[in-house]
């Protein structure tokens, strides 16, 4: 066991925990913050996306100990983020959700792609969630989502001149 | 799957993490773990006591000097993708860089992780052993040279002695007229690859690499050869066959068509100007 103090969406947790627990497991059963889904615990399906220090991260592949000072965010932390509230309208509207198990982590990988690359096509798009697996919509809608996610961000950008 | 219980400690510097591993043999260096935890997940590795270097300061670092750049083995694959780091093959590593796994896995694995795990499919082993360059490896006893060559042994296997930590990466410039280029089949975005070649070209040195066939990632003597005489056509076909058939463990007829393939693709980009 390790006593370990992180900042989660901006609150300071102190927690003492076993070595060997993921940080999905962590933020799921010992901070109820339950946006954070467990797919494969092997890296392959994306669904476990936060951010650690700012950094996409699978969760499933960090150890709790791991972030013991760092600051990590997950989708429960992003309400007020706007790229994120455009992706939401985005999923929303382009019905890029059925059954929602896939959709935390594809909103984390959309986010960092906008945030990388603003004006991303659709080649970009899918490339960028490759790494993110869907058993329910065939991607098409989620694609078309961020696309309109992009468009939006850049249209209100151009208005308010920024 | 969850893992076997282990325990981990952070260390601050090369020294204390030498010592740390020194003074158990049952722990391992904890990199970006992005190999490491899958491994552990689904309990395919157990490791008592976990080391993290991943926060060792002077195992981020890059420099270059005017005939070669260094990069630290904890540098990860985003910083290369993003050009944080200086290329020694004109670009050829960044543009491979973007090809690993995905952008959460690529901002947390790191080079000298991809190299010490070894798998045969894997890209940075192909693509340093076609650059020609040397691991830095430091252990108890201070630090040694390792040609690419020498470090990759097999499958998940190389020369790494217990509690040595490969510190950084010594890769040779291209000159400026060398063309390089990694191309990668897979079939899936950010898969491992089911055929990996690194080819490099200059007016006198021509190297060509191929990657996951067989348990390591081998130069193709043959055909390197072919190309730096600027051969082409059926004798260099019959050059990158030998090669293959040389370090396929069985006689696959879609395999050696694959890699052939590939390997044809990938020179093809190089000696075309
Ligand atoms: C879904 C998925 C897809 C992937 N796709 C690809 C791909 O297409 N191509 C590819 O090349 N890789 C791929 N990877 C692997 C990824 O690139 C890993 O980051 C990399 O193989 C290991 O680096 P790491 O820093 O995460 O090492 P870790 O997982 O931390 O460590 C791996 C091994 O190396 C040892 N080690 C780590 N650093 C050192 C060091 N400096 N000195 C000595 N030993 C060390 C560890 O003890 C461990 O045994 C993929 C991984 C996943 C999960
Ligand atoms: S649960 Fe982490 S990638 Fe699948
Ligand atoms: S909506 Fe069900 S897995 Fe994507």
């Amino acid at each position: 066991m390790t006593m370990v103090n992180l900042t989660i969406n901006d609150k300071k947790v102190t927690c003492d925990i076993e070595d060997r627990t993921n940080l999905a497991d962590f933020l799921r059963d010992t901070c109820n913050l339950t946006a954070t889904h467990l797919g494969c615990e092997h890296g392959a399906c994306g669904a476990c996306g936060v951010l650690v220090d700012g950094t996409l991260t699978r969760s499933c592949l960090k150890f709790a100990v791991q972030c013991d000072a760092r600051h990590v965010t997950t989708l429960e932390g992003l309400d007020q983020d706007a790229v994120m509230n455009a992706l939401r309208e985005g999923f929303h509207h382009e019905h890029g959700l059925q059954c929602g198990f896939c959709t935390p982590g594809m909103l984390m990988a959309a986010r960092d792609l906008l945030l990388r690359h603003p004006n991303p096509d659709e080649q970009d798009i899918r490339e960028a969630l490759a790494g993110n697996l869907c058993r329910c919509t065939g991607y098409a809608g989620i694609v078309r989502a961020v696309a309109r996610a992009s468009k939006r961000l850049s249209d209100s950008k151009i208005k308010s001149g920024g | 799957m969850k893992p076997a219980p282990f325990s981990y400690a952070r260390a601050r510097s090369l020294p204390e993490a030498l010592a740390m591993l020194g003074a158990d043999a049952q722990s391992l260096p904890l990199a970006g773990g992005q190999s490491l935890a899958p491994m552990l997940n689904l309990r395919m590795t157990i490791c008592e006591s976990l080391v993290d270097i991943g926060a060792i300061a002077e195992l981020l670092v890059a420099s270059e000097t005017n005939d070669h750049v260094t990069i630290g083995a904890a540098v990860t694959h985003a910083m290369i993708e993003d050009g944080s780091v200086p290329d020694p093959a004109h670009g050829m590593m960044r543009r491979a860089a973007q090809k690993i796994a995905y952008r959460a896995i690529r901002c947390h694995g790191t080079i000298g992780g991809s190299v010490a795990m070894a798998d045969p499919a894997a890209d940075w082993p192909c693509i340093l052993l076609a650059l020609d360059a040397i691991a830095l490896v430091a252990g108890a006893s201070g630090e040694r040279r390792v040609p690419l060559d020498r470090l990759l042994v097999g499958t998940y296997e190389t020369s790494l002695q217990q509690g040595e930590i490969i510190r950084a990466f010594e890769i040779p410039k291209l000159p400026p007229d060398a063309r390089a280029t990694t191309c990668k089949i897979n079939r899936k975005t950010g898969a491992f690859a089911d055929s990996i070649v690194t080819a490099v070209h200059n007016g006198q040195k021509s190297r060509v690499v191929l990657g996951a066939a067989g348990p390591r990632a081998r130069i193709l003597e043959n055909a390197s050869m072919s190309m730096a005489k600027n051969i082409n056509g059926a004798a260099l076909d019959q050059a990158i066959s030998t090669d293959i058939a040389g370090m396929l463990p069985e006689d696959d007829a879609y395999l050696k068509h694959l890699h052939a393939t590939n390997v044809k693709r990938a020179i093809n980009e190089v000696m075309t100007p």
